[in-house]
């Protein structure tokens, strides 16, 4: 049997607090990316153009589909020559940001689902009274139909937030640093890998379950 | 340097004996398939019985199931692997530990982790899926069952999971995906399913997009055929006279 022995953790804290600074990052930007980007894809999906709305269902559809750490990997291995053939030179870029346009990219698919079930919650009868104040398709969008949609997806939101602040390990799939990792290279130096493993597990469980206690009661009082 | 484009390229030899890339696809295929299988049973099962647990009448026992599927959920899935993989196998008896850690070759033991791994992380969602299912049903069903003298676990065995079961299958086959998509973190652990597949192939014959495309055109075809097949299953078993419910 083995004995555990957590002293060696206090004082690789601050590589550890770096670590979770890069979670913290790669979760935030694709999570605004990603909403924005859903939130594109959604109104592509609900318009009465069927070309733009297929496009839309396709992409969904194929993100949904095919694991994540698959889109990691091969972003991290295309995207460089993707920008050569764009740019015509070499243009180095990071796993970081490869990592982001990944995530970006994948959670989009997933917003997009959150936000037309948003959209399509709201009675449509507030479509019709903006359309009746002479408001165009943009203007109803943003200052009515939008609005109300996000105040009633919030909670589905930050649940699919939470979902990938726990993704985000996956990263060490192209050796980023991040919380996960942080923890591995920590442990392995003092060979102390258990005791690592297991404290980086309780850090995401503690955040990851507050999170979604704090998630479900927000749900109760945005619940109409 | 300029990037060739050669869609051939999974008829050509590996280099590696007389193998052709599409054989290391389909051997990464076949990983994928059995992890997701046997993960999916382990699910399944403990899933049902967690599930249940978690709707008996009892503080203690649905407190048990609550505590799991709350630890299985929030802790990543590659954390999970990790201790599965690297710190559980220290914490087994030394006659287990030489048998896991000497004895079994690294494929094996690899594939044991992850499918333990996936199977316990799977049935936290599985769990939660039987639970809503159940709670979706009529109360009158379970009052009925109980003025005809059924005891509790004939209720369940009789009335209330043949029903439930019947009701979840939307939630229980978008977890039955994501089963497959999730074998994927195997390739951390250097079992060489689909994904690390694909990530070899990638390497050796420096085709990267080719290999990514048709390692993508795989896990999509394998969704949408299992999709099909499972909507097939619902309407043959669907519930009469209710509309659909617990979908996702």
């Amino acid at each position: 049997m083995m004995e555990f022995d957590f002293s060696g953790i206090i004082p690789s804290l601050p590589g550890l607090w770096n670590g979770m600074v890069m979670t913290l990052q790669l979760m935030a930007l694709g999570v605004v990316g990603g909403i924005i980007l859903g939130t594109i894809l959604a109104l592509m999906r609900l318009s009465h153009s069927k070309l733009l709305s297929n496009i839309a269902g396709a992409y969904v559809n194929y993100f949904r589909s095919i694991p994540l750490l698959l889109v990691i990997t091969w972003f991290y291995l295309a995207v460089p020559f993707v920008l050569r053939w764009i740019t015509g030179e070499d243009t180095p870029i990071g796993a970081f940001a490869s990592c982001i346009v990944a995530f970006m990219m994948f959670e989009a698919a997933y917003f997009c689902e959150i936000v037309r079930a948003g959209v399509q919650s709201i009675p449509k009868g507030q479509m019709g009274a903006a359309q009746a104040l002479g408001m165009t398709y943009g203007q109803m969008m943003r200052l009515i139909i939008l609005p109300q949609a996000f105040r009633k997806m919030t909670p589905l939101l930050l649940q699919q937030s939470i979902i990938l602040f726990q993704d985000t390990s996956l990263v060490y799939a192209v050796g980023l640093v991040d919380f996960l990792n942080a923890s591995r290279a920590s442990g392995d130096i003092i060979g102390r890998s258990n005791e690592f493993l297991i404290f980086a597990g309780l850090v995401y469980f503690t955040i990851s379950f507050a999170a979604s206690l704090l998630v479900k009661r927000l749900q109760k009082r945005f619940a109409v | 340097m300029n990037y060739n484009w050669d869609w051939g390229v999974f008829f050509k030899s590996t280099g590696v004996g007389s193998e052709i890339y599409l054989d290391w696809y389909l051997t990464g295929l076949g990983w994928t398939i059995a992890i997701a299988i046997v993960a999916w049973i382990i699910a399944l099962t403990l899933g049902s019985i967690l599930g249940v647990m978690r709707t008996v009448p009892n503080r203690i026992v649905s407190g048990i199931a609550t505590c799991y599927v709350e630890l299985f959920r929030n802790v990543p899935l590659l954390v999970q692997l990790f201790i599965w993989y690297f710190l559980v196998p220290d914490l087994l008896p030394q006659n287990l530990q030489d048998w896991y850690k000497q004895d079994l070759n690294p494929t094996t033991s690899a594939f044991l982790s992850v499918v333990v791994c996936l199977g316990l992380f799977t049935t936290a969602r599985v769990c939660e899926q039987v639970r809503t299912g159940i709670q979706a049903l009529p109360k009158g069903q379970e009052a009925a069952a109980r003025a005809m003298g059924f005891k509790l676990p004939q209720i369940y065995w009789n009335v209330l999971l043949p029903q439930a079961y019947r009701i979840i299958i939307p939630p229980l086959t978008s977890e039955f995906l994501n089963v497959f998509k999730n074998t994927s973190v195997a390739s951390l652990i250097g079992l060489m399913e689909l994904l690390a597949q694909t990530k070899q192939t990638a390497e050796f014959s420096a085709n990267l997009f080719e290999a990514f495309t048709l390692a993508t055109l795989i896990y999509f075809t394998l969704n949408m055929s299992l999709m099909l097949l499972m909507r097939l299953v619902e309407k043959k078993v669907a519930v009469p006279g209710l509309i659909s419910v617990g979908g996702k």
